[in-house]
């Protein structure tokens, strides 16, 4: 900095820089997004007399929570909630299966150009699909019932396994694959021997966290009839019976935290 | 390691005796626990229905093709309610998550013993309902419409917008808060100089990917009647009406596309 400069610079009051540095930008983008505010908020429709009638009954919720009832539907929660479990399990493990040899055509390391966009393709229509529009489908197909859920978890289960393991495989450590190949190893030994102990770990952790999604998701999967404890939900807020709707969502908070917690201890220890 | 005398020959193994039993009782109760899980999933399923799957799917393949076009002016509304839904959702989860995830971090909490256990909670229990279901709270509260399906977006990305931020908050280097606490800086000063500028791009990641994921919810949340395109796919799936199904989901995949596509480049140009 040449002196003048620097003197111009002192007796000055430091000013934090702005996180986006051009100007022009900065600005253009703040008054467009005060146009859009100004726009989107002036198009929604909100019929307040319904909203302030609502409260009272959003006061009820509130205080339902304070005491949920198990037990008045003890036997539905208790048949959704094994449902949306076993669909969990069941949509996990076979997505994991199906996902695992996806994802190694994903990698494209290891697979021809063909393979890896054929993978590629399946990962990107698995994850552009919402579940829940993937379940309606599933239902008009193969009709109501856990089998519909369960089809949907394990689809969404493939994009989002299959991509991490691809993109784990993609970062591996060249060096020990190739080690194992100099021995005159086949090549499902080389992926045996060379690459899966390098991505097991992590794909254990995955599997985890995706069993928490799962098990988050089945519980929504009801409201379309693929099965699970949200039928009971939809069920029970129709009704207005807040007091077993905070007993479901009780349990399906405390069942997320426990997942979670026991999935961070095993992704702890095999890490 | 495990070295098992064959016939006066050594021989490597991977495990030990005791070890390789526990992999085998470990498999078998994974197989076990699938199998029955899958069993049940089987009794619940007419697969009557199932074998017919093919040509049902066929037939609602021929009956939506082609998708009604002209369907496509009346979709131009709730097209801009699900933005608004996604855009409006997400600003109001920043400003609630902004405070949470303070309260939530180890390095900034007020009390580590009373403050944080009751924002990890909010956090807890922000995440593991899916936004689905707070739109079906939401809509049995206020009544079907925008604000539900804008408040649902909110409150499920409350937690997911605060964990990440906090983990961010925990991971800052102390060294610029300690420099910036050593001018002498009040409480305030210091997060403002010390501590927002570094996490600063990891929130406006947060918050764009965030807005991702809530442009896809958003679809759907029409399903349980608040707002958006999922109104119009409820009720063109009602009147079996697949043309125009088919029509909706195509504007969905693209509107998905172009978020993510979106949220991709600003992702790139701030980090």
């Amino acid at each position: 900095m040449t002196d003048t400069a620097l003197q111009a610079r002192i007796g000055r009051k430091w000013r934090k820089p702005p996180f986006i540095k051009n100007a022009a930008l900065r600005w253009g983008l703040f008054i467009a997004a005060a146009i859009y505010l100004v726009l989107s908020v002036g198009s929604l429709e909100v019929n307040w007399a319904r909203v302030s009638e609502g409260l009272i009954r959003g006061w009820r919720f509130i205080v339902a929570f304070l005491s949920p009832d198990f037990t008045t539907r003890g036997g539905d929660i208790r048949d959704g909630l094994v449902e949306s479990a076993i669909i969990t399990v069941a949509s996990t493990v076979v997505g994991i299966l199906i996902s695992i040899p996806i994802g190694l055509g994903a990698a494209r390391n290891i697979a021809p150009l063909p393979m890896y966009l054929v993978c590629r393709g399946i990962i990107a229509l698995s994850r552009a699909l919402n579940e829940i529009i993937v379940a309606i489908l599933m239902v008009a197909i193969f009709g109501f019932g856990p089998l519909a859920g369960f089809i949907t978890l394990s689809f969404a289960t493939i994009g989002f396994l299959s991509k991490l393991l691809a993109e784990d495989i993609e970062d591996m450590d060249r060096v020990q694959a190739e080690a194992i190949r100099s021995t005159g190893a086949s090549w499902l030994q080389w992926i045996n021997y060379g690459v899966q102990p390098q991505v097991l770990p992590r794909v254990i952790g995955l599997s985890m966290y995706r069993l928490d999604i799962n098990f988050r998701e089945s519980a929504v999967l009801g409201l379309v009839g693929a099965g699970g404890i949200g039928a009971t939900l939809n069920t029970a807020f129709d009704r207005y019976e807040f007091d077993t709707a905070a007993a479901i969502l009780l349990i399906i908070i405390l069942t997320v935290m426990a997942l979670e917690y026991a999935s961070g201890i095993i992704r702890a220890r095999v890490q | 390691m495990p070295i098992s005398d064959v016939s006066g020959r050594k021989v490597w193994q991977l495990r030990s005796r005791n070890q390789q039993l526990a992999h085998w009782a470990m498999w078998l109760a994974g197989v076990a626990v699938f199998m029955w899980c899958w069993q049940r999933i089987s009794e619940a399923t007419t697969w009557v229905f199932v074998w017919d799957a093919p040509r049902i799917a066929a037939d609602m393949g021929s009956r939506a093709w082609p998708p009604r076009w002209s369907y496509m002016s009346e979709l131009w509304a709730p097209l801009w309610d699900t933005l608004n839904i996604a855009t409006l959702g997400t600003l109001l989860a920043i400003f609630a998550a902004v405070p949470v995830a303070f309260l939530a971090a180890r390095n900034t909490t007020p009390s580590a013993l009373f403050v944080r256990p009751v924002a990890l909670f909010v956090i807890v229990s922000s995440r593991s309902i899916n936004s689905l279901i707070w739109a079906l709270l939401l809509v049995s509260i206020i009544g079907p419409g925008v604000l539900s399906g804008l408040l649902a977006i909110a409150l499920r990305s409350i937690g997911f917008c605060a964990k990440l931020l906090y983990e961010a908050i925990e991971e800052i280097d102390p060294k610029q808060v300690e420099a910036v606490t050593a001018t002498g800086a009040s409480r305030w000063q210091v997060m403002a100089y010390g501590i927002v500028p570094q996490i600063l791009p990891a929130f406006a990641g947060i918050t764009v990917f965030r807005w991702d994921i809530n442009l896809r919810e958003s679809t759907v949340l029409g399903l349980v009647g608040a707002g958006g395109i999922g109104l119009q796919l409820k009720s063109s799936l009602d009147v079996l009406a697949w043309p125009q199904v088919a029509l909706i989901l195509i504007i969905i995949l693209l509107a998905v596309l172009l978020s993510e596509w979106v949220s991709a480049r600003v992702r790139g140009a701030i980090i």
